[in-house]
């Protein structure tokens, strides 16, 4: 049902990455600034887009659960969450990285983008104990996608209220995403994006996969077990 | 349905004016809350930026009990079934919920405020009553969709003194960004307003976003 495709989706997602990998490492130039751990770069923004776009995906999905009341895209909604979260740990950890390496510190409030992101963060890790400490199924599905919609919906609204605050104090002349990067950076850049879009479509599928082949095993288990005890 | 709201926010209300639950509870807890911070921060007079955090820190972590409480009397009691069984609009129920919450805290400021003022601040709060008054009132709009909204979000399931503080107080960030900015201007010696349009409209934008989304969403919970 959810493996559809997934066999050349798979395919195209360890060539992109291969791909991207290999401009990163041979194509792009070296930051006349920053030099080589620039290159955290086309792993953390990335990362941080495909996570974003993720999280709003499943709130997108949520109202199509609740609108049409298939349980499916309930499930479909809380697998995006669920790798969007995974890759959030990612996009905390590379960004610490690349904060120690360029500023000295492994954490610095002053970067607007970092601080949203972690505030996001917090709040979709709240999803696991509201989904699991509600018993009855069609009232988890539906709570949980009732959360998922809210926090969708603050994604945008957060960030364009830390970036007030931030520029408040700080005003950003520069922006490290912008337009500005010059042409071979940015190729490696959009493949790298497109990459990590790859792996997160890819991912999701397998999870949903998995969670539907052992749902399905569970109730030929019950199935089972109800025609022995017969 | 105005109607509705009308009798549900009158039955909050009077219970909270008979059990005295909620009010009283927040505000010892702000003034408990303004002790520690003055023992933790070693200060006897705060002001600026930090009078402002800790006022609307302290004020946030107080609308947490009152989030918890907010569907407490229904679910000890089983009145949600008979609210549910009642032919009474969703948006009924969240709009007097919200207004009882928005209540309470306007109650509970009347006392926080000024006993802020008088144990931690520095400058007195006379002279700029009016704009205080409109940042503590969109930030309680705020407060009140949110608090209801995650209220009813929580009031299924098992960990609900859990989930309200995680849920709420992330949640609440912009607001803070915003009521927080737009008060430390007047809480500094010279209590000149600072940027107060953009955090106003911040403030604004927030409750308007979280008012139409609670209405919308809020016919999914607490059925059955």
């Amino acid at each position: 049902m959810y493996s559809k495709g997934l066999k050349p989706l798979s395919l195209a997602t360890v060539v992109t990455l291969a791909t991207a990998m290999a401009l990163v490492f041979f194509y792009a130039p070296l930051d006349a600034d920053q030099g080589f751990v620039q290159k955290i770069f086309y792993v953390h923004v990335p990362m941080a887009i495909v996570a974003l776009c993720g999280f709003v995906a499943g709130g997108i999905m949520a109202i199509r659960h609740l609108r049409s009341g298939d349980a499916s895209w309930d499930l479909r909604s809380y697998v995006a969450i669920h790798i969007s979260i995974i890759l959030g740990v990612g996009v905390l950890v590379t960004g610490s990285i690349w904060a120690k390496a360029s500023w000295g510190h492994w954490w610095v409030w002053d970067e607007p983008v970092l601080v949203s992101f972690l505030v996001v963060f917090l709040l979709y890790c709240v999803y696991y104990p509201l989904r699991f400490s509600i018993e009855d199924s069609e009232r988890q599905a539906r709570y949980s996608s009732v959360f998922a919609i809210v926090a969708g919906a603050f994604v945008p609204l957060n960030f364009a209220a830390v970036r007030l605050a931030e520029s408040y104090t700080h005003p950003r002349v520069l922006s490290q995403t912008g337009g500005s990067l010059p042409g071979d950076m940015r190729l490696t850049f959009l493949v790298s994006l497109l990459a990590m879009a790859l792996l997160f479509v890819t991912l999701w599928k397998l999870e949903l996969t998995a969670k539907h082949a052992s749902m399905q095993l569970k109730r030929l288990r019950r199935r089972l077990h109800a025609r022995v005890a017969a | 349905m105005i109607r509705a709201t009308g009798a549900i926010l009158r039955k909050d209300l009077l219970l909270e004016l008979r059990t005295k639950e909620s009010v009283p509870a927040m505000t010892l807890f702000t003034i408990t809350v303004y002790v520690l911070f003055h023992f933790g921060l070693d200060r006897d007079s705060l002001d600026g930026e930090i009078a402002s955090g800790v006022l609307w820190v302290t004020l946030l972590l107080a609308a947490v009990i009152g989030v918890t409480r907010l569907f407490a009397a229904e679910r000890e009691q089983g009145g949600l079934d008979a609210l549910l069984l009642a032919p009474v609009d969703r948006t009924a129920l969240f709009l007097a919920k919200a207004g009882a919450l928005f209540l309470f805290l306007v109650a509970v400021e009347v006392v926080a405020v000024p006993a802020f003022g008088l144990l931690l601040l520095g400058p007195g709060l006379g002279g700029t009553l009016p704009e205080l008054l409109l940042v503590l009132l969109l930030a309680n709009v705020g407060i009140a969709s949110v608090g209801a909204l995650v209220s009813a979000l929580a009031a299924e399931t098992r960990a609900r003194e859990l989930i309200v503080p995680l849920l709420l107080l992330p949640l609440m960030v912009p607001l803070l960004i915003a009521s927080a900015q737009a008060t430390e201007p007047f809480l500094r010696q010279d209590q000149a307003p600072e940027d107060l349009g953009r955090w106003l409209g911040l403030l604004t934008l927030y409750d308007v976003v979280f008012v139409l989304l609670s209405v919308a969403v809020f016919d999914y919970l607490l059925e059955d």
